[in-house]
């Protein structure tokens, strides 16, 4: 067992080797396809690259603070950010959705905070309790979650709305959620579907619908699927070549820089460049759940699980939604997706998973 | 072998619970994640598996879609509803056209084509300007327009020669066509071509394809009634953008048929009857708010502007002093004048001012107490003692000079805006003008003025301050015709979807009436307007003299030109454009009405001679056409 002060270099900075090699290779993976997705816009790769710099400085700061102080200034994260989303709901910018806040020349969706806080917080307010967590702490953990995801919802972001709540109620599920629990509110949710259906706005409706068959709408929503599937398909075992995608460079493939760029990237590097991607993407979730095996903290291995299993979800999703088996949400490919802000909170993210991991009081031999 | 080895902790630093059993709950989580990563895992394979089945199994089938032949989805505009009148007549038809298009790109060599087209095709100034400025604003790859609507001759010719020009084509598809051209130009309107602010509005994926939409009338009012679902085709196109084959089609849903209220014969009579003037008509039936006939003279002819009218046509249009293009139905501010006159009766004796035979002495004028001004009346020698039915027979200012300062402009505000001036009508058309109907918060809003007594007189009797389109006279009739029912007009009776025949027809809308709950009070102020047509000493009564059937109207003359005080100017002298506006409100039958008129002939000098004639007219016509229609079946 080795103290404190024989730790290695990048121990003592409180930064973690795998987890930084990982998010450094997708983000290059990223930037390659970006090149290629945005028309060979050597600008936009240069803001893109920008982005991930300062997404590294958020993660470096945020890995020097201990999980203790975290746990500490989370509930006070959860006001603010609550109070931001109220804002935005009072005085949200944006075109069609309300997501945006605007403070001088800064502007930034209160959502994003909410996707840290809001597990962060859940988790600092059940660690000290006895687990599995008794009925009351679990409708409290509720009221935490629902608070934020009906004014995300209400922007309306449905996506986001979703990540932030499944992201609170994987901390109630590592924290030891009875499977009681867990099997009422799955006949609740199967209950209230049919209602939710008829709360939906006509476009969420519309997206669910093109699923399950996109050629009922190919002049709209459809189309995105249709071509996205002809994109990935045509990609084959090793691709077109970078550069080659012809679905991408003949405007077939909509939001290709964004939401959509998963398809980029397989159309030019094939099933094996995916599984490149894949592999990357493992490395870092595998890091993730180690550190939380080895976090010695209730706080700490709640909040490394569920940041770690929630990366994953973003993966999935998006993957999914280009792939064609899940609804268009809108929900990014982390670190590859053109656009800052998430960006900035999956590297934030990460830093915290660092704090997790290098602050731990007892080093064993690792 | 896992990734990494579970360590349990026997003891945690930390504030951990007295009761909380650490070991338990790691046991817990650790189990959790366990089943979170073989989840994960899982999902992971599925994905993998997804991206396997399209990338290696279904490679070739979506190499085939996105190299060689790329799918395409071509869009199949739907057929635009048609409009058709009261009597089915048909108002706004689809007709096959030719029109023969260019894609430039694929002329080799496009000067030599041009030149040796001319010489099979002709086209004059404006065409050719037409075609060089859409030639010059598109992209090469873009389908241009060489000319519309070829003759059958064209069509023929330019098959035969048409391997030598390479690019061109003939192009056959459905183009708006208005077969009563421009007596329905102000209430049908017409469809144009698409602009870029239109294109902002509408939903790109249903105009796909589309080309034209509806720019005014009941063209634009309808629009998404009228134009349809588009519908598709999902083809096989190489890379040339040729159609290979046709995949999948999904046929367009056409756009409703549109019965509309009016009534051609009518509308007819009503255009010849303002033929050479400038002016508006508005019918409207009492019972229903059905608008009857809508002219808006002059007119133009709304064919033109289906595939784009010419720059040269278009300002000459919009260049005449007539002002064609200009809606005066709807959009026409004019003075009210003295139709004006029975709702200002109605509301003297509601509101008690006025009894029925209270008298007014009129000598010619009238002065304001500590004024030096003289209100006159137009007769200036004076009416004597007039009555209410009288005044308004007669028309005598003085007598409503004096029930105007009674009355007050609050009280006068509030009741006039009940019979519908200073608002919208509502009707279902873009563009309806409110017109004016002052207040003194108006005043003070607008001008930073108070309000003076004098300017109360003045509105009195239609002038001043205040403004109504001809459309807002019609409906001022309606609401006598209805004793105080207030229906709002339309123009839309029922729409009839083309595939299964169904017709769905439009119940009236109706406001809150006029809340002068006396009969009396309605039937003395008709009376009024009965005695102007067919007393012995109404201001129309000329035109009223002989008719079958006893009616009601009133009389109005817009003046434009101020009279300087104490002198008398013979209309004669003035010049056309400086010459009064003649107004007439009207309805018929006296009971149960079923025709209710507004109508304006600009410079017409006086509503008595030449508003008045027209609605005699149009009654005759229509009452005697009904009746033969009914005598028929």
């Amino acid at each position: 067992m080795r103290t404190a002060s024989e730790r290695d270099l990048l121990t003592r900075l409180h930064i973690d080797g795998a987890l930084l090699g990982g998010a450094l290779l997708i983000c290059v993976l990223g930037l390659v396809v970006l090149y290629s997705a945005s028309g060979q816009s050597l600008e936009v790769v240069m803001r893109q690259a920008l982005r991930m710099l300062l997404g590294l400085g958020a993660m470096c700061a945020i890995a020097q603070i201990s999980p203790l102080r975290l746990a500490r200034w989370a509930p006070v994260f959860y006001v603010i950010g609550t109070a931001l989303l109220f804002a935005v709901f009072l005085f949200g910018t944006g075109r069609g959705a309300h997501r945006w806040l605007e403070i001088g020349v800064i502007r930034f969706q209160p959502s994003e905070i909410m996707k840290l806080a809001v597990p962060l917080t859940v988790a600092w307010f059940v660690s000290d309790k006895i687990l599995p967590p008794k009925l009351p702490i679990i409708a409290i953990v509720f009221v935490l979650i629902l608070i934020p995801g009906a004014f995300v919802s209400e922007q309306p972001d449905l996506g986001t709305a979703i990540l932030i709540v499944t992201a609170g109620l994987l901390v109630l599920f590592f924290a030891g959620l009875s499977w009681r629990w867990i099997a009422a509110a799955a006949a609740v949710i199967v209950v209230l579907a049919p209602i939710g259906w008829y709360a939906m706005h006509d476009y969420q409706r519309q997206r669910i619908l093109t699923l399950l068959d996109p050629a009922k709408d190919p002049l709209g929503t459809g189309y995105h699927i249709i071509q996205s599937i002809i994109a990935v398909g045509s990609g084959g075992w090793s691709g077109k070549g970078w550069l080659n995608g012809t679905q991408s460079h003949l405007e077939f493939l909509p939001e290709r820089a964004t939401d959509f760029i998963f398809a980029v990237y397989c159309e030019e590097f094939g099933l094996l460049g995916v599984l490149v991607m894949l592999a990357a993407y493992s490395l870092v979730l595998a890091r993730g759940v180690q550190i939380a095996f080895a976090a010695q903290e209730v706080f700490g291995r709640l909040v490394a699980a569920s940041l770690s299993v929630t990366l994953f979800i973003y993966i999935f999703v998006n993957m999914g939604m280009v792939t064609g088996q899940l609804p268009v949400v809108g929900v990014p490919l982390p670190m590859v997706s053109y656009g800052g802000t998430s960006l900035v909170t999956l590297m934030t993210g990460f830093g915290i998973l660092m704090s997790i991991q290098t602050h731990r009081r007892f080093i064993v031999e690792s | 072998m896992p990734l990494f080895k579970p360590r349990r902790f026997s003891s945690l630093r930390g504030n951990s619970a007295p009761h909380k059993a650490p070991a338990r709950e790691l046991g817990l989580f650790q189990r959790r994640v366990w089943l979170t990563v073989i989840g994960m895992v899982m999902l992971a394979l599925l994905l993998v598996a997804r991206l396997f089945f399209l990338q290696v199994l279904h490679h070739d089938h979506y190499t085939t879609l996105s190299q060689e032949n790329r799918l395409r989805v071509l869009p199949i505009p739907p057929t635009r509803g048609r409009i058709y009148s009261r009597e089915g007549i048909l108002l706004a038809d689809n007709r096959p056209s030719f029109a023969l298009e260019l894609i430039p790109e694929e002329a080799p060599d496009l000067k030599r084509s041009l030149r040796e087209l001319g010489q099979v095709i002709t086209l004059d100034d404006d065409e050719r300007q037409r075609f060089q400025t859409e030639l010059n604003q598109k992209r090469r790859f873009d389908t241009v327009t060489f000319k519309n609507n070829l003759t059958e001759e064209e069509v023929a010719v330019f098959a035969v020669n048409r391997h030598r020009f390479p690019g061109f084509d003939i192009k056959a598809r459905l183009t708006r066509y208005y077969p009563l051209g421009s007596q329905f130009a102000h209430l049908v309107g017409f469809v144009g071509r698409i602009n870029v602010e239109e294109l902002n509005r509408i939903d790109a994926g249903n105009y796909n394809g589309t080309t034209q939409i509806g720019k005014e009338g009941v063209e634009k009012a309808q629009e998404d009634l009228l134009h349809g679902v588009a519908g598709y085709q999902n083809v096989e196109v190489n890379a040339q953008g040729r159609v290979l084959r046709v995949v999948e089609r999904m046929p367009a849903v056409p756009g409703q048929d549109l019965h509309l209220t009016v009534d051609t014969a009518l509308q007819a009579a009503a255009v010849s009857a303002l033929a050479g003037q400038s002016g508006a008509i508005v019918a409207i039936e009492p019972a229903t708010g059905a608008v009857l006939a809508f002219v808006s003279n002059p007119a133009f002819d709304p064919n033109e502007f289906v595939n784009g009218i010419s720059v040269r046509l278009y300002s000459a249009l919009r260049d005449s002093p007539d002002r064609p293009l200009f809606n005066r139905a709807l959009q026409g501010l004019y003075p009210p004048g003295s139709t004006i006159k029975p709702a200002m009766a109605i509301s003297a004796l509601h509101y008690g001012v006025r009894g029925a035979s209270d008298r007014t002495w009129c000598p010619g004028w009238l002065r304001l107490p500590g004024h030096a001004h003289r209100y006159r009346c137009w007769q200036k020698d004076g009416h004597g003692g007039v009555d209410l039915v009288r005044a308004i027979a007669e028309s005598c200012d003085v007598y409503f000079y004096a029930a105007a300062k009674d009355l007050g402009i609050d009280r006068m505000h509030e009741m006039l805006g009940q019979f519908g001036l200073g608002k919208r009508t509502d009707i279902d058309l873009p563009g309806e003008l409110g017109g004016l109907l002052a207040s003194r918060e108006w005043k003070r809003r607008t001008r930073k003025l108070p309000w003076y007594p004098g300017e109360t007189l003045i509105n009195g009797i239609g002038q001043g301050f205040m403004l109504a389109t001809p459309l807002q006279l019609a409906h001022m009739a309606t609401i006598f015709a209805n004793r105080g029912e207030v229906l709002v007009p339309h123009v839309v009776a029922s729409v009839e979807n083309p595939l299964t025949g169904k017709v769905i027809a439009g119940a009236p809308a109706r406001r809150s009436p006029v809340p002068i709950p006396s009969a009396e009070h309605w039937q003395l102020a008709i009376a009024g307007m009965h005695e102007v047509v067919q007393g012995e000493r109404g201001t129309a009564r000329a035109t009223g003299a002989g008719a079958q059937y006893a009616y009601a109207g009133k009389t109005g003359t817009a003046q434009l030109f101020k009279i300087a005080q104490n002198r008398t100017v013979k209309n004669e002298d003035l010049i056309k454009k400086l010459r009064d506006h003649a107004l007439f409100v009207a309805f018929a039958p006296l009971e149960q009405p079923r025709i209710a008129l507004g109508i304006v002939v600009e410079n017409g000098e006086s509503g008595s001679h030449t508003a008045a004639p027209i609605a005699r007219q149009l009654f005759d016509f229509f009452l005697n056409q009904q009746t033969g229609d009914d005598a028929h079946g």
